[in-house]
C-alpha cells in the first residue's frame, strides 16, 4: 500500500487552486481543489463528460483556465519545464504515423532534453520491443496505447498521468494495460488515473478525486470516501421479527429488502459476532450472514445522486 | 535554437513526402543554369539567352535571385504541411505536453523556415558566382561585388513568405485549406490595387498596395526583364518608356520585417490563444 507516515513531510507534486474553465456558458470545471502528494496513487473519478479530461488538459498546459490556477513542485519552475518531470498520455495515442516507434520515442527524448538510451527498456516493459522499428502507422489500437504509455515513462517521471488508458481496447488489451499499471505502480512512481471506469480506479489507486459536472465532489483516500460502517446482509426464515430486531437496533441506518434478502445498513460500528450474538438472544436464527464493505461502485453512485 | 532546429529537422528529415518536396526544390533551383542553353531564332537571328548579358554581373543578382524567388511555392507546401500535420495527427498536443513550450513551438518553426531560406540564399549564391564568372562578360570584383543586395532581398523575401504560410498553417490547421487561403489573398491584393487605380489613381493604389504582405514581398525584387540590353534597345526604338524602379529600398525592406514579425507573433498569440 502507499501509505504516507504523519511524520515525514509530504511532498506535494501538484496543487490546484480554485480552477475553472468555461466553455462559452458550459461550466466543465467549477473551483476545482486539490493536492496531489508524492507516492499515492490517485483516481479521477466521474461519469463522461464531468470535466476529468479538461483538468488534465489545463495542468498540462493545453487548455487555457478561465481561472484559478495550479503549480507543479511547489511553482519552483515553469510550467512546460515541470512537464519534463511529468509522463502524460491524455485521450488517444498522438505520434508521427510516418516514424518508428523508436524514432517517435527518440523525438520524446530530444523534447524532454534526455538521453535516448532507455528507449529500449522502456518499449521492453511494454512489451513493444519486436515492433520497435515498425512503423506507427502500422500499430493496433493497444500498441499505439502502449507505445504512449512507454513515451510517458521515458524520463522516469515523478507522475504519471493517464487519462482512460483503456478506452476503446479489448479485453485482453484492457488487461495488459491494467497489468502495467499495476507494475508501474509497485515502483512507487505516483500515478494520477482519470476514468469512468470504477473497478479500474478501485484496483489500483489509493486515493480519489470525484467530480461530476465540474464540481470536486470528494477528494481523499479511497477507504475514507464514505463515513458508512459497511452493510450486512441478512436472511432467516422468520422474516418478520428479524426487520422488527434490526428496527430496534440502534446501529442501523436504514434497511432495504429484496426477494427476501434483507440488507442493513450501519450508521455506528457493529461486527457480525455482535450482531449474530443479538439476533440468537432474540430467538432469531439467521440462515444468512455477510458483512460487506460498500463497494467503490456503490458509494460512487450514492455521491453522485446527492447532488440531484 | 539548435534544440529547436534539431527537433524539428527531425520530424521533417522522418517525413517522405517532406523530403522529396525539398529536394525537388533545390534541383529544380539548379535548373536556372540550364536558361544559358536556351537558343531560339527571331527571323534569321539566332539568339543565344546566355549572350543577351543575363549573366553579366551585377545583373546576374537581379536575374537569378527573381527566378529563383519563382520557385519558392515548393517550399511553401513543406512549410504549411509541417504545421498542419501537427494538427492533424495531433502532435502539437503531445509536443506540449511532453514539455514544449507554445512559444518554442513557434520559434523551432520559424528558426526551420530561417533555416531554409539561408539554405536557399546560399545556394543561390554559389550557383550565381559559379554562372556569372562562366558566362558574364565583366568579372573584376568591384563588378562581381555590386547589387549583392539582391541577396539580402532574396532572404527576406522567402522568410517573409514562408512566415506568411506558417501563420496560414496554424490559423487554418489543414493544409490544403491554408495553401488555399493563399491563392485567395493573393487574388483579394489585385483586386483591390484594380479597384483603387480604378476608381482613385494608380499612384494611391500604388502607395496603399506596396504595404500589403504579397505586394510588398514582390516589390523587394522587382521584374528583371526590364533590364535586358535587347528589351531596352527595342523600347527605345518604340519610344516607349518602361522605366521602373528596380533597386531595393530601406521601406521595402522594413514593410517586409514588419510583416515577418506580426505573422510570427499572430501565430503565436493564436496557438496561446487556444485550447487544443
Amino acid at each position: 500500500m502507499y501509505v504516507n507516515s504523519k511524520n515525514t513531510l509530504l511532498e506535494t507534486i501538484l496543487t490546484l487552486n480554485n480552477l475553472t474553465k468555461h466553455y462559452g456558458r458550459v461550466k466543465a470545471v467549477n473551483d476545482l481543489s486539490f493536492t496531489i502528494e508524492k507516492g499515492n496513487v490517485y483516481g479521477i473519478l466521474g461519469p463522461n463528460g464531468s470535466g476529468k479530461s479538461t483538468t488534465l488538459g489545463m495542468v498540462l498546459n493545453v487548455v487555457n483556465a478561465t481561472s484559478g490556477n495550479y503549480t507543479w513542485f511547489d511553482g519552483s519552475d515553469t510550467t512546460h519545464n515541470a512537464l519534463k518531470k511529468v509522463g502524460a498520455i491524455i485521450e488517444r495515442p498522438n505520434f508521427y504515423p510516418y516514424m518508428t516507434a523508436a524514432q517517435n520515442l527518440k523525438l520524446v527524448c530530444t523534447i524532454k532534453g534526455i538521453d535516448p538510451s532507455k528507449i529500449d527498456e522502456k518499449l521492453e516493459t511494454v512489451h513493444l520491443l519486436d515492433r520497435k522499428d515498425s512503423k506507427f502507422s502500422t500499430f493496433s489500437l493497444g500498441m499505439k496505447q502502449r507505445l504512449a504509455i512507454a513515451s510517458a515513462l521515458l524520463n522516469d517521471p515523478e507522475i504519471l498521468i493517464l487519462d482512460e488508458p483503456t478506452n476503446g481496447l479489448d479485453p485482453q488489451g484492457i488487461h495488459q494495460i491494467r497489468e502495467i499499471i499495476k507494475k508501474i505502480a509497485s515502483g512507487g512512481t505516483t500515478i494520477l488515473l482519470a476514468s469512468h471506469l470504477l473497478d479500474e480506479v478501485e484496483k489500483v489507486c489509493s486515493h480519489v478525486v470525484i467530480i461530476r459536472k465540474g464540481v470536486k465532489l470528494y477528494a481523499g483516500p479511497v477507504d475514507e470516501l464514505n463515513a458508512s460502517h459497511g452493510f450486512f446482509e441478512l436472511r432467516c426464515e422468520k422474516h418478520q421479527e428479524l426487520l422488527k430486531a434490526l428496527e430496534a437496533h440502534p446501529d442501523f441506518a436504514s434497511l432495504k429488502e429484496e426477494n427476501g434478502l434483507i440488507t442493513a445498513f450501519l450508521q455506528n460500528p457493529l461486527s457480525a459476532q455482535e450482531l449474530n450474538r443479538y439476533l440468537f438472544d432474540q430467538g432469531i436464527v439467521l440462515s444468512h450472514l455477510v458483512m460487506r464493505k460498500q463497494s467503490l461502485e456503490e458509494q460512487f453512485l450514492q455521491l453522485t445522486s446527492q447532488l440531484n | 535554437m539548435l534544440r529547436l532546429l534539431t527537433i524539428e529537422f527531425y520530424k521533417l528529415k522522418h517525413s517522405r513526402s517532406s523530403k522529396v518536396l525539398s529536394i525537388a526544390y533545390f534541383v529544380i533551383l539548379s535548373f536556372i543554369a540550364l536558361i544559358a542553353s536556351i537558343e531560339f531564332n527571331i527571323g534569321d537571328i539566332q539568339v543565344r539567352i546566355a549572350d543577351q548579358g543575363i549573366f553579366n554581373f551585377p545583373f546576374i543578382w537581379h536575374f537569378n535571385t527573381w527566378v529563383a524567388a519563382t520557385l519558392k511555392f515548393f517550399l511553401a507546401i513543406v512549410i504549411v504541411s509541417m504545421i498542419s500535420n501537427e494538427y492533424s495527427n495531433r502532435t502539437l498536443k503531445q509536443n506540449l505536453i511532453d514539455g514544449l513550450s507554445k512559444k518554442e513551438f513557434i520559434l523551432s518553426k520559424f528558426y526551420t523556415v530561417v533555416a531554409f531560406s539561408l539554405l536557399s540564399t546560399v545556394f543561390i549564391l554559389i550557383m550565381t558566382l559559379i554562372l556569372g564568372y562562366s558566362f558574364s562578360d565583366y568579372t573584376e570584383f568591384s563588378i562581381v561585388t555590386r547589387e549583392m543586395e539582391f541577396l539580402v532581398a532574396y532572404f527576406l523575401k522567402l522568410v517573409g513568405f514562408f512566415s506568411f504560410c506558417l501563420f496560414l498553417g496554424v490559423l487554418v490547421k489543414r493544409s490544403a485549406f491554408a495553401l488555399g487561403f493563399l491563392f485567395v489573398w493573393w487574388i483579394f491584393e489585385n483586386i483591390t490595387y484594380g479597384i483603387l487605380r480604378w476608381k482613385i489613381s494608380e499612384n494611391l493604389a500604388d502607395t496603399v498596395v506596396q504595404f500589403f504582405p504579397l505586394e510588398s514581398m514582390k516589390n523587394l525584387i522587382n521584374l528583371p526583364f526590364q533590364r535586358l540590353s535587347f528589351i531596352e534597345t527595342a523600347a527605345n526604338q518604340l519610344q516607349a518608356d518602361i522605366s521602373i524602379d528596380y533597386a531595393v529600398h530601406w521601406y521595402e525592406v522594413a514593410i517586409v520585417s514588419v510583416w515577418i514579425f506580426i505573422f510570427i507573433y499572430t501565430s503565436y498569440a493564436l496557438l496561446k490563444k487556444r485550447d487544443l
